[in-house]
């Protein structure tokens, strides 16, 4: 978000999702969309029915490359040298869209004379991929009318991320492709109230609306609305760096609603042991996670189906939640848990009450949400920004005017990941999720199908890396990193490269993130989970 | 669309009129005119297989499928008259007799297209002897059964599965009498390439395909339906959760304007039962000598806020900090960033996007 919100002003999708039924050219990178977003997966197999185009980079066979017209297998984390190569072509065959880049962009002799330096020769040998097929590619990419650029985790969880990103908006803005119907830069989002979470604020340095807490005058709104004095100048601490923090004993008390982070962050042994260190550890789930079993207090929390609200898809549409069922025991909502806290604390008027009257409040500090009510939200979603209650909200964004004003063109240079693989630890690794299970399966893991379709954990190997190590399918093995070791049942499957292998991080038995490092993109903080070198051993 | 694509046409006696490219059955459905129908769905499209949406359409010889003849300027159309209820009726009466279409048990009993047809032509029982395929039901995959004896051949399922969300694995196999839904080179659905996505279950017009854990935990009408989104990735889904008993049995998309269009993908038609799981946490929980012991709300709140209030006096306001939840809503997300930055004063407040 953190490339996109300095590039173009806003941190989200561009377009919406239905849109890519009408699109004619696709660019899906570091997303296996059919399997993580499965539905916005029908909508480019619709497309591609009626004549569209797929570009899939991708290290993995992902089921696309089954539908793609090119097919860039990159060597992991070679994602900037990759696209630097497509747009090196793209310039270099005059296909750039001038006036495009004329009336709405600035810094492009910067970000030219950067891409310039890598010609293909240079990107072959960075990342894998034959020159020529990446000619091609680049040269229908650019021939497109309406294309459409869908990404995801493996463009952000690198050391590179953010650059990532920036790539990615270099690309559209060269070819003419974001404020327009059927195209635009599509970050696609993981959980169901990702964008939520950001839009209100549960980020180190912004308040609701990606309001800045180091603005004076932010903060000082803020202090009225809450009735407050002195709120916190300083940007905070991220996921990764609040562990890092408690294991230095700096921070000593850890409020944790609806997370799972011993599965779900990288390295898991460093965090279970910055928890050991906490004087106070505070849990609010629906299921006693493995991070709620190290918990000092745990608050028994609602499900989906027993709550009212609001949450935002990844196409910044909010919708309605409804209570279909009663909580069990004696549950309750989130917001009263933490307003009973506050209550304690001094402070009684946390929350204004029922989930309307907090979203009341939110209006009126949040102006991208001040025209949406409960009352608009009967007759569907509203897409942010809606800023009255009279404006229809906002499908595509940057049509006319960049949130920025003009776009900025980003100068990005490859990097090699933090860690390569090397003679002790031979195998890239890669995480990443399944159709079958969500997250850390805290929900899935409860659910009897999808159980039966995926009860196991499993490492993908190439079938020549099985037969050197003398593996068949089915067998356990060993995966260690400098982090840590599992045992897992190996899938001999043509779906890594040779040298590369995959683990799904869903499953606590055999969890991925003991072996995950935790570098990190220096911008957004996201750690590397596409990058860690590995040994795999017969058992 | 603009006024000048609107086309003026008489069904039934009622003067409409309806934009250009729109079929007899879509004008007529759009203006309260009911004929019964069980190939056509919006999403797969005019299939003219079924043949009961017949009409009569003056100038046009024979009798017509509404569902494939487009609605023309001045055009007559007669929906409800002697012969086209004749035909109706024959047709729907030689569909109910051929094979199991028994509804005392039906799962779809109350939600049947076809038991609609029948109570809207008033067939009681056909007047054709009954034809009992008796064919094996397949119950192999974990969230759909598929029962050829109710199969009406539409083509929906096989439509939906290959245009829609285009898994491509149901196709009609063997022929005539024999036809029967097959998936991939006829392997049972659960050795399959089937994801259970349950597009097919949801497109089904009768109790052919239906949700496996479902059976027999209530009919269609005892159902509270409630409209929400889908609890798992961003798509956002909009589904229908069908509840009794303070329980989901089924999980519906919603069709028409939301981003899903009626779609779903297995997590979200099938994987909503963690919900009503005996792992799910009930009470207030304290560590006490070393072990997470039920307590008191009270006691659990007073214990946590005090020891933060004693934290933030000992070493400041940034020794806390807090992880808010991409699984929540927007308004317990405000509220949990406003207990960060107003009661314990520190932004040290994030969430998973990162991970």
């Amino acid at each position: 978000m953190a490339g996109l919100a300095a590039t173009l002003g806003s941190g989200a999708m561009t377009n919406s999702m239905r849109e890519f039924k009408d699109s004619d050219m696709f660019f899906i990178v570091g997303s296996n969309t059919t399997e993580n977003h499965p539905v916005i997966g029908y909508y480019v197999k619709q497309a591609l029915a009626k004549g569209a185009k797929l570009i899939v980079a991708d290290p993995r066979r992902i089921d696309l490359v089954d539908d793609a017209t090119y097919w860039l297998q990159q060597r992991n984390g070679t994602d900037i040298a990759l696209i630097n190569g497509m747009m090196n072509v793209i310039i270099s065959e005059g296909l750039e869209d001038k006036e495009y880049i004329q009336n709405r962009t600035e810094n492009y002799e910067a970000f030219k004379e950067n891409v310039l330096k890598y010609d293909l020769k240079k990107v072959e040998k960075i990342t894998g991929v034959p020159a020529d097929l990446i000619r091609k590619a680049a040269i229908e990419y650019a021939k497109a009318d309406k294309a459409a650029l869908l990404y995801c985790m493996g463009i952000t969880q690198h050391i590179t991320g953010t650059n990532n990103v920036k790539s990615l908006v270099n690309l559209q803005l060269l070819t003419g492709n974001i404020g327009k119907y059927g195209a635009g830069i599509n970050p696609l989002r993981g959980q169901s109230n990702v964008q939520g979470a950001c839009d209100m604020g549960g980020l180190v340095n912004v308040f609701p609306a990606y309001q800045p807490v180091t603005n004076p005058d932010v903060r000082k709104k803020f202090e009225e609305l809450w009735g407050v004095e002195n709120l916190d100048d300083k940007i905070g601490l991220t996921v990764v760096e609040m562990f890092n923090a408690a294991d230095e004993g700096k921070v000593k008390a850890i409020y944790i609603m609806g997370e799972n982070p011993v599965l779900s962050d990288p390295n898991s042994n460093h965090i279970t042991h910055a928890i050991e260190n906490l004087d106070l550890f505070i849990v609010q789930d629906i299921m006693l996670t493995e991070t709620a079993q190290l918990a000092t207090v745990v608050f028994p929390a609602p499900s989906f189906a027993e709550k009212d609200g609001t949450v935002s898809n990844t196409s910044r549409r909010v919708q309605r939640v409804r209570k279909a069922i009663d909580p069990p025991g004696e549950v309750r909502q989130d917001y009263d848990i933490t307003h009973e806290l506050a209550k304690r604390m001094g402070y009684p008027n946390l929350s204004p009450g029922t989930p309307e009257q907090i979203f009341e409040e939110i209006r009126k500090c949040t102006p991208s949400y001040a025209g949406i009510t409960y009352k608009r939200l009967e007759n569907g979603g509203v897409q942010w920004p809606c800023p009255n209650e009279d404006h229809p909200g906002t499908a595509i964004l940057h049509k006319e005017k960049f949130v920025r004003g003009l776009a900025l063109f980003s100068v990005c240079e490859h990097l090699e990941p933090a860690e390569l693989p090397d003679k002790e630890y031979p195998f890239i690794l890669s995480t990443g999720r399944i159709l079958y299970q969500f997250h850390t399966s805290s929900m899935s893991g409860n659910s009897q199908v999808l159980n039966e379709k995926a009860p196991e954990n499993y490492i993908e190997i190439h079938p020549k890396d099985a037969t050197r190590l003398n593996i068949k399918g089915g067998e356990f093995v060993k995966v260690r990193s400098r982090r840590g070791e599992l045992t897992v049942k190996a899938l001999i499957s043509n779906r890594p490269f040779k040298g590369g292998v995959f683990l799904p991080w869903h499953y606590a038995d055999s969890a991925a993130n003991l072996l995950t490092i935790d570098a990190l993109d220096p911008i957004a903080k996201i750690p590397e989970y596409k990058v860690a070198a590995v040994a795999i051993e017969k058992i | 669309m603009s006024e000048e694509a609107l086309v003026n046409l008489t069904i039934d006696d009622k003067k409409i009129s309806v934009p250009q490219g729109t079929t007899i059955l879509n004008a007529a459905l759009q203006n309260g005119i009911k004929i019964p129908h069980l190939c056509y769905h919006v999403k797969t499209g005019q299939a003219s297989l079924c043949r009961v949406c017949v009409v009569e359409v003056e100038g046009m010889a024979g009798l017509q499928t509404a569902c494939s003849v487009l609605a023309k300027k001045d055009m007559v159309v007669h929906a409800t008259t002697e012969r086209t209820l004749a035909v109706r009726r024959m047709i729907v009466e030689l569909l109910l007799s051929n094979g199991h279409h028994n509804c005392i048990a039906c799962e779809r009993n109350g939600n049947c297209e076809l038991q609609d047809a029948a109570y809207m032509l008033g067939i009681e029982t056909p007047s054709y002897p009954i034809y009992d395929k008796k064919m094996p039901l397949d119950e192999s995959s974990p969230g759909i059964v598929y029962d050829p004896n109710k199969c009406i051949q539409c083509f929906r399922c096989i439509k939906g599965c290959n245009n829609v969300v285009f898994n491509r694995v149901l196709e009609m196999g063997w022929r005539s009498n024999h036809s029967v839904v097959i998936c991939d080179d006829d392997m049972p659905m659960g050795e399959s390439t089937c994801v259970q996505c349950g597009e097919c279950v949801q497109l089904c017009p009768v109790g052919a395909l239906t949700e496996k854990l479902a059976i027999g935990k209530g009919r269609s009408y005892e159902m509270k339906t409630v409209q929400t989104t889908c609890p798992y990735c961003g798509v956002g889904c909009q589904m229908e959760l069908h509840v009794k008993d303070n329980e989901i049995v089924r999980v519906y998309g919603v069709e028409g304007d939301t981003d899903n269009e009626g779609s779903l993908c297995v997590k979200g038609r099938f994987g909503l039962d963690f919900v009503s799981s005996p792992n799910r946490l009930t009470k207030p929980l304290l560590r006490k000598n070393g072990k997470l012991e039920e307590v008191s709300w009270d006691e659990a709140l007073d214990f946590t806020a005090s020891k933060l209030l004693e934290i933030k006096n000992e070493y400041g306001s940034g020794a806390i900090a807090g992880l808010t939840s991409a699984k929540c809503t927007n308004e317990e997300n405000y509220i949990f960033q406003k207990f960060m930055r107003a009661v314990i004063k520190t932004n040290n407040v994030d969430h998973c996007a990162r991970l």
